[in-house]
């Protein structure tokens, strides 16, 4: 098992390549020589005790934290250790916080525009005017995160369920080839958990998704590879019943 | 080398020999009338005839006139000290000091003087006190022959020398002789061996002496004829440049140090409302002041009840300074802070406005002017360091003082439970509150700390600066820097901040000057917050930003 | 966007009534009439228009993208400066000392020629692209550095109260060459008119009145485009513009340039109405009360800023003439009030009472704890 685990697949093959890689605080090692691949139009779940680096990986990989060691590659050769995030997310990565992120005093309609893939410049923000095309994407994407009646209403005045639903829908607009989705079903209802993943599933049908998530029911319901964190490195990797059946993990879990 | 040391004992023997003797009292009162003559060349000759007699009864006569408060009475011509009091100066004998009377302005003439003399006054005055009972007033007396090197000076210091039983007084009475022959001795080798007695000095005069030897005219002839003189003279001027060079690093550094206790006064009660509870308390300058002027109620108060103990009332006004702005700062958390938790910004404007709603309460009820804070005996005075540095005691007192106060708050910090309770509130709130710490009364109290620490700081402030109601705006700025520049929340890196920017600031001074020094501070650390945004000893990783 | 139309046609509307209004009962109807407007008034309303200048300058990143710059005045008084040197220059030699070029107390410091830096304020045009250039240049390296390095929050405050401090004792020093303590003052004219007559005065207001109108055109442009409304997602949620794609940095940095150069015009046009310009304009006191105008009227709406700057300098001339012990009380009254009981200001409040919606301060980031929602 160990050994399988670090089995290095091809930097070509995979859309999101870490390997050894160590990030520490003040002598806290909150990644500790993980090394984690992602195969591209692949359905990813990480799970994990709460300080396993599930966060810490996404920083990394997002241009957030800078690793102390190892190599952080994407789209096959893409360093993204020296990147930055406005320009990791350009490269198409998207990336939704554990705590829905979205812009309150925007309407939901406008919150999606401003996801809109294209060009970021400054002055390009000041004349700019969504054509009909692009207005159609954001109809379309409505649709998709089931937000089409609260189009004009203010984004902070949604429920949480939808706050994380809208974050979803401005990573969909944003196209891009990979997505981290942080704890999507934190705080929802069983009703709206499984609609989650069910949009999590039709996602993936274009884009790759990495997940985060501690909810079992959800992991079960997106029915992918699972992998388990733990201080900062991969502990177990399989399908669900495999990593639950596994000895350390149960450890981890339950504590002794 | 024998012959000149011969030289030096022959002239110091015969100048005992022919030692000033005292003159007698009427000859005195004749020269003390001829100061107030008419023409500044008579009136030379008589500074030059009471120098000649040694008296030191001449000497407040000779002050008098340097101060420009000698008269002469129209009436008769008599000469008399006059101490204006109301519309009528008060007059007095300058030698007995016995009463003359009043007299209206109209009916006396000021003694007038100009620069030549009052040189001519100084080197008098200088002469006169070398023979004084008194270590300290000999001293000056040496150091001012230094300075002026008046002529005819060197049998009455060489008089004073075979007198001098004090080491310190002796030597700096040589160093004065050695100049006066430097500039006056017309043998080569007497005024080298001048160079060499001067090569031990510390002195910015002494430097431009010897320097002047070396100086060249427009058609490039040194002012010193003699080649060996010359030579000496670069070797003096070379040791005394390396001993200045070392008393002024030694001298910026005291300052430097000084000035950081100082900031690390003002800054620590802000390292624990800004850093500890991440609130910008613009107000927080403002507790310095109260601080300040609770130290002057206090001593108003010693004044008026015990002016025995004024010694103590500095002791008294710490805790009484604590007190009174911890107290304020409770109430300013409580009624409008606690409201404003999470929203650094209007934290920052509304304690702004407190600040001023301070200031003009205290302009109001103290008026705008400083008012006058004394020192207790034990703080004033100083230490004479060679170099011209001098350590005063309060700025020591202070230095010793904000270490002390540091080390309390550590201790309070790492070995109480308030400590304890304080460090569970800022590090996670919630899980704080579930066991059962009053949160809400851990803030009040936290910020009560921070004040009132910056009132003790007003304590220490009064001591050395101009308590005014502008007093807190003055270290507010600097006191944020210190907090930003040593780390948010780590008082280690409050002391070091503190003692670097006081230490940067002082090193810059003389090459930049005062200005221009705290202006590239300043700019240094707008950059420096640019590279490390958190600071030097910054917390790092997500706990900082969770 | 954040403004329905009306509010704005109003505002435009007013300030070009005034543009045209103001001078005329000042110059054509006469002073016995109970419609005529004293010059002094005209001047110091005029005065009122190029805080309020100000105030939008600084409500623009303040209140649209979250930067509370604490060191605005500097901008203005740079502005000011500007507009002092061209003055200065224009005084020729009718000053004390009679000399062609150097300005009065060049000659009392014993300079013998004209420093490089004020060559080229002799002329108008210049000196007028100075107004805006010289702050835009000092906002673009200030916000350089800051903005990369993602100083944000209280720290950006401080360190934008610093460099107007710094500023403050750099121009008090003699030899940098703009009048030290004293300042630039005694001026004669602008543009051969005489800077004490009636129609200069009107004129001046005039020009005031038009230029504030343009500029909140400029501002209202700029907040309702798409620039707009990434500013306020900066200001409500910086990481997620971030993780959009979006360089923040550029966004901070272009609108924090416009408002310096915003701020350093009402600088220019207050020179010449109050006939001064000297280093205490920099002083931290000074921005920070540029702050509680727009904070009074309403951040985040610009014609807010408008009215807080106009309504708390009325007061202030009011109080400081009547009562001078009660203005600082009552300006920190104000100071402590509006945060606490008012946080939207007035027109916040009166537009949007009855829409509870957040207040843009609650999601302003703090400083020891970054709100930041990618952390745990």
């Amino acid at each position: 098992m160990t050994h399988a685990l670090h089995a290095r697949p091809d930097k070509r093959d995979t859309l999101l390549y870490l390997d050894g890689v160590t990030v520490s605080f003040d002598g806290f090692k909150a990644l500790n020589n993980l090394s984690l691949y992602v195969a591209a139009g692949s359905l990813r779940a990480i799970i994990g005790p709460n300080g396993a680096g599930k966060t810490t990986m996404m920083d990394v990989v997002t241009g957030k934290a800078r690793p102390q060691a190892g190599t952080v590659l994407f789209n096959g050769g893409i360093d993204l250790t020296r990147l930055d995030e406005a320009q990791i997310a350009n490269l198409g990565i998207g990336r939704k916080f554990q705590k829905p992120t979205i812009f309150e005093q925007h309407t939901v309609a406008a919150n999606l525009e401003l996801a809109l893939a294209g060009h970021r410049g400054v002055w390009n923000a000041l004349v700019f005017r969504p054509n009909g095309e692009q207005r159609a994407r954001i109809d379309e994407t409505l649709a998709t995160i089931s937000l089409q009646a609260h189009r004009d209403r203010l984004a902070g005045s949604l429920a949480h369920g939808q706050k994380q639903w809208l974050e979803i829908g401005m990573l969909l607009m944003q196209d891009p080839q990979l997505l981290l989705i942080d704890e999507p079903a934190a705080g929802m209802t069983d009703a709206e958990t499984a609609a989650t993943a069910e949009l999590i599933r039709r996602i993936n049908r274009t884009h790759t998704v990495v997940v985060v998530e501690h909810d079992m029911t959800f992991i079960q319901a997106l029915d992918c590879h699972v992998t388990v964190l733990h201080e900062g490195s991969v502990l177990a990797e399989g399908s669900l019943p495999t990593v639950q059946a596994n000895p350390q993990v149960i450890e981890v879990y339950l504590g002794r | 080398m024998f012959v000149c040391r011969a030289i030096v004992a022959l002239l110091l023997a015969a100048s005992v020999l022919t030692g000033a003797a005292h003159a007698e009292p009427a000859d005195l009162d004749a020269l003390v009338q001829d100061l107030g003559a008419g023409g500044f060349a008579q009136k030379q000759k008589a500074i030059d005839g009471l120098a000649a007699t040694g008296d030191p009864a001449a000497v407040r006569s000779l002050e008098a006139m340097l101060d420009g408060k000698l008269y002469r009475r129209l009436s008769d011509g008599r000469v008399a000290i006059g101490a204006p009091s109301g519309q009528v100066i008060r007059l007095s004998d300058p030698l007995t000091g016995a009463d003359l009377g009043d007299a209206a302005p109209a009916d006396v003439d000021r003694v007038t003087i100009n620069n030549r003399l009052r040189a001519g006054l100084r080197a008098a005055l200088g002469g006169l006190t070398l023979l004084s009972p008194e270590p300290s007033v000999r001293r000056s007396a040496a150091d001012a022959i230094l300075k002026a090197r008046p002529e005819g000076i060197e049998p009455l210091l060489r008089q004073a020398l075979t007198r001098e039983s004090d080491d310190s007084v002796r030597a700096a009475m040589e160093q004065a002789l050695a100049a006066v022959q430097l500039s006056s001795a017309p043998e080569p080798e007497i005024r080298i061996a001048a160079l060499r007695t001067l090569s031990q000095a510390a002195n910015q005069d002494v430097r431009a002496l010897v320097a002047g030897l070396l100086v060249q005219d427009a058609n490039g002839v040194p002012a010193e004829p003699d080649a060996d003189v010359r030579a000496a003279a670069e070797t003096t001027l070379a040791a005394i440049e390396r001993r200045l060079a070392m008393w002024g690093i030694l001298g910026n550094l005291f300052h430097g140090l000084s000035l950081g206790s100082v900031l690390l006064l003002a800054a620590v009660g802000l390292a624990i409302t800004f850093g500890v509870m991440g609130v910008i308390n613009m107000a927080h300058g403002e507790m310095v002041m109260l601080g300040a002027y609770t130290t002057f109620i206090v001593q108003e108060w010693f004044r008026a009840h015990a002016p025995g103990a004024f010694d103590y009332s500095i002791l008294v006004a710490v805790p009484m300074a604590f007190v009174v702005a911890g107290a304020v700062g409770i109430a300013i958390e409580q009624s409008v802070i606690r409201f404003l938790y999470g929203r650094p910004l209007e934290t920052l404007l509304a304690t702004w406005g407190i600040s001023l709603i301070l200031q003009q309460a205290v302009r109001s009820a103290f008026g705008p002017t400083n008012r006058e804070v004394g020192a207790p005996s034990w703080m004033s005075g100083a230490i004479e360091v060679a170099g011209g540095l001098t350590l005063t005691y309060n700025r020591l007192w202070i230095i010793v003082f904000s270490l002390v106060v540091l080390a309390l708050l550590m201790l309070l910090n790492r070995a109480t439970d308030f400590g304890l309770t304080m460090r569970a509130v800022v590090q996670n709130r919630r899980m704080a509150a579930s066991m059962g710490i009053r949160t809400g009364r851990i803030d009040a109290l936290t910020f009560g700390l921070g004040s009132g620490i910056a009132g003790i700081a007003g304590v220490a402030l009064s001591q050395i600066d101009n308590v005014s109601p502008n007093l807190g705006q003055a270290y507010i700025i600097d006191s944020f820097m210190v907090v930003v520049f040593g780390g948010v929340g780590n008082l280690w890196g409050t002391l070091v901040g503190a003692m670097s920017l006081g230490l940067i600031n002082k090193f810059l001074e003389p090459v930049a000057g005062a200005v221009l020094g705290k202006i590239l501070v300043l700019v240094g650390i707008i950059l420096f917050i640019q590279k490390r945004p958190r600071g030097l000893f910054a917390l790092k990783g997500r706990a900082v930003e969770a | 966007m954040h403004l329905r139309l009306p509010a704005a046609w109003v505002t435009v509307g007013l300030l070009l009534a005034a543009a045209i209004a103001v001078p005329l009962l000042n110059l054509a109807v006469p002073a016995s009439s109970a419609l005529h407007v004293p010059t002094w008034v005209v001047s110091l309303v005029g005065k009122y228009l190029c805080y309020a200048m100000l105030a939008l300058s600084i409500d623009l990143i303040w209140g649209y993208c979250g930067i509370l710059s604490l060191g605005h005045g500097a901008f203005f008084a740079l502005g000011g400066y500007a507009m002092g040197m061209h003055l200065m220059r224009q005084i020729g030699s009718r000053g004390v000392y009679g000399h062609p070029d150097l300005p009065d107390f060049m000659v009392f410091l014993n300079w013998k020629e004209l420093p490089w830096y004020w060559h080229g304020f002799d002329n108008f045009t210049f000196a007028l692209a100075m107004v805006a250039i010289v702050p835009g240049l000092l906002a673009f390296v200030f916000g350089w550095f800051a903005f990369r390095s993602r100083v944000t929050g209280v720290y950006l405050s401080i360190i934008s109260q610093a460099l107007t401090f710094a500023l403050m004792l750099a121009f008090f020093r003699n030899d940098m060459g703009f009048g030290g303590n004293n300042g630039l003052t005694d001026f004669k004219d602008i543009l051969g008119y005489g800077l004490q007559d009636d129609s200069t005065r009107a004129a001046l207001f005039a020009v005031s009145a038009l230029a504030l109108a343009a500029v909140y055109g400029l501002c209202r442009w700029i907040v309702g485009s798409r620039l707009g409304q990434v500013l306020v997602a900066i200001r409500d949620a910086e990481s997620r513009v971030r993780f959009l794609g979006y360089r923040v940095e550029f966004y901070k940095l272009f609108v924090f340039v416009v408002s310096a150069g915003i701020a350093g015009i009402a600088g220019a046009l207050y020179v010449p109405q109050v006939g001064i310009i000297n280093p205490s304009e920099f002083a931290p006191a000074a921005s920070i009360e540029a702050v509680i105008w727009v904070a009074v009227g309403g951040r985040g709406t610009l014609h807010g800023a408008i009215l807080g700057a106009i309504l708390v300098n009325y007061a202030k001339t009011f109080l400081t003439g009547s009562l001078p012990e009660i203005w600082l009380f009552a300006l920190g009254a104000l100071f402590v009030a509006v945060t606490l009981f008012m946080p939207r200001g007035i027109v916040g409040s009166l537009s949007r009472g009855a829409d509870r919606r957040p207040s843009p301060s609650a999601t302003v980031e703090a400083p020891a704890s970054t709100a930041d929602p990618a952390a745990p």
